[in-house]
């Protein structure tokens, strides 16, 4: 079994993604090359071969620009799987080539039994085993299933390219602002969540975080409601915590968010449905409703 | 303007699941079923771009079984124009390919200029029918929009990345768009749109006119997870509850004292 691993470049370095990658390919004992667009002076920490192509080429990711160079490779390189992190990078490409390539693909793998890829769905309240019946198959790799693994450096073999495509253009970056609260510094974070209901009960939570004398933050559902602005998002497209305490209200714990705060020290949950994915994180979990619940809870500690 | 807009009937993710009899899928007698809700922001989405352009026509198409008609009927009512309801009892069972390939062979021959879906379902979530179906429509595809504006032959578009940064992006149709949640702010259906909905054309087509594919990924077995982690549960009235996390919250952590 060969896989080619397709990594990505962010912020100014090799995302760790790729690692879990490596490790991923490992762990199927799979012999493995690695695929970057990065500067061609990026080191990644790599026992083999990574083809980079010069990130400074291009205005920033062209899907089909990214998608022809990885087609390239997968005629030179022969490999049975293509492997992505699910990311909005992975998500978005590897549909893409699995077309390309008429391939199965398996989204958001988070284990292996036996050759059969672990994929969790319904909000990873259940999990499916599949299986692709293709003689080449891409998957893309849940964000931390699988512990990273790095060593040694590359051997970087640049990969040129020169192609573009004119029915894409790719016109700068929006970046959210900030409003203050930088949750990353809070030692105590209380986070609403959709089960809070409406916009008047987000205060029901501030006071808790008050009470606690903690930071308010919110799941994803409050702020595409307009209940918060998005500087209250915890998450991976929001901000990634690890306070000592963590207390979830009404969250359900979708995957984007348990990835942003699942490091937190102590995490509480206070939720009706006793299945939410939040608790799998949980060291204490409050079945409750929280609109009875958080009151009494925040009367008895500012007593 | 010609917009197809692709919807999903999924269950309530809050509901209790069961694994079916064939051990494949969620059991999915007793569930409640709604409209994937990123799709609803894609009907949305599809509708307001007609009322801006006033030529433009909006088709809202599902593949499943018989219920899906109520998911087609609430995009009526929202604004779409058009229903096409595939009628297939075991759409559980195709994978993202088979779906895409429906759509296609449906969408192949009537010029579409935009298409929006849902970034991925809330059930299967596999995020790959759009940019499967953009492969074999040959049309451009931007996935995970967040922002959205029409101007002169070409869309501008905000694609979520990571971390609060956000790309922008022009492309030229035909398009498909993938929309994630928070996109707009969808509307209710006020009740003369309900009712109008239901004059509305609404046609079935049977699966096996537009399937010609197998699946490229086999489905072996469905199952609950183990719960990994041995938290504690407190359970009762809130007074109580109260005190015994108080109580926990003293003796785990150092933010209480």
């Amino acid at each position: 079994m060969k896989a080619l691993l397709v990594g990505e470049y962010k912020n100014g370095h090799i995302d760790e993604s790729f690692y879990e990658l490596v490790s991923f390919a490992n762990s199927i004992g799979a012999s493995s090359v690695g695929f970057i667009v990065a500067p061609l002076d990026a080191k990644p920490e790599y026992d083999g071969k990574v083809y980079i192509a010069d990130i400074n080429k291009s205005k920033d990711y062209n899907p089909k620009v990214h998608k022809d160079l990885i087609l390239k490779l997968v005629e030179k390189e022969n490999p049975d799987v293509v492997i992505f992190s699910h990311s909005s990078y992975g998500w978005d490409l590897a549909p893409r080539l699995a077309a390309a390539l008429k391939a199965g693909q398996v989204s958001e793998v988070i284990g292996v039994d036996n050759g059969e890829y672990i994929v969790p769905f319904c909000n990873a309240k259940l999990r499916r085993k599949v299986k692709p019946n293709t003689p080449k198959a891409v998957l893309t790799l849940q964000s931390g299933a699988f512990a990273p693994l790095k060593n040694n450096t590359a051997q970087i073999e640049p990969l040129d390219y020169t192609e573009e495509d004119a029915n894409l253009e790719f016109q700068g970056y929006e970046v959210s602002e900030k409003t203050g609260v930088d949750l990353t510094k809070a030692e105590v974070i209380v986070s609403a969540g959709r089960g809070v209901g409406k916009k008047e009960n987000i205060e029901i939570v501030r006071s808790l975080a008050k009470a606690l004398k903690g930071e308010l933050g919110a799941s994803r559902p409050v702020v595409d409601a307009g209940w918060l602005d998005g500087s209250y998002q915890v998450g991976t497209t929001g901000q990634t915590v690890a306070p000592k305490l963590y207390v979830a209200c009404g969250i359900s714990g979708a995957i984007q968010h348990l990835a942003g705060m699942k490091k937190s020290n102590f995490i509480v949950a206070i939720n009706k449905d006793k299945d939410a994915p939040i608790a799998e994180v949980a060291d204490v979990f409050v079945v409750a409703d929280l609109l009875e619940f958080i009151p009494v809870l925040t009367s008895k500690l500012t007593k | 303007m010609n917009i197809l807009v692709c919807i999903k009937q999924v269950p309530d993710m809050e509901s209790k699941f069961k694994i079916s009899s064939d051990g494949q899928w969620y059991d999915q007698s007793d569930l409640t079923f709604k409209i994937n809700e990123y799709d609803e922001y894609a009907i949305e989405e599809s509708v307001r771009l007609k009322e801006k352009l006033g030529n433009a026509e909006v088709v809202a198409l599902s593949i499943g079984p018989e219920r899906t008609k109520e998911a087609i009927r609430k995009a009526l009512a929202i604004g779409a124009d058009k229903g096409v309801h595939v009628l297939d009892n075991e759409s559980h069972k195709k994978d993202p390919f088979q779906i895409a390939s429906i759509i296609a062979n449906y969408a192949k021959d009537k010029n579409f200029d935009i298409v929006f879906l849902g970034m991925q379902s809330q059930d299967r979530a596999s995020a790959q029918v759009g940019p499967i179906l953009s492969e074999l429509l040959g049309y451009n595809c931007v996935t995970t929009i967040v922002g959205f504006e029409y101007q002169d032959g070409k869309v501008n578009v905000k694609r979520e990345l990571e971390g609060g940064i956000k790309a922008k992006v022009s492309a030229k149709l035909p398009v498909v768009l993938t929309c994630q949640l928070g996109l707009n702010t969808v509307r209710y259906p006020t009740l003369p749109n309900i009712m109008k909905a239901k004059k509305k054309e609404l046609v079935t087509i049977n699966v096996s006119e537009l399937l010609n594919e197998q699946p490229r990924v086999v489905n072996l077995q469905a199952y609950i997870p183990e719960k990994k982690k041995g938290g504690i549960v407190l359970e009762g009235k809130a007074d109580e509850m109260a005190d015994k996390l108080i109580s926990i919250l003293k003796e785990k952590t150092q933010v209480l004292r």
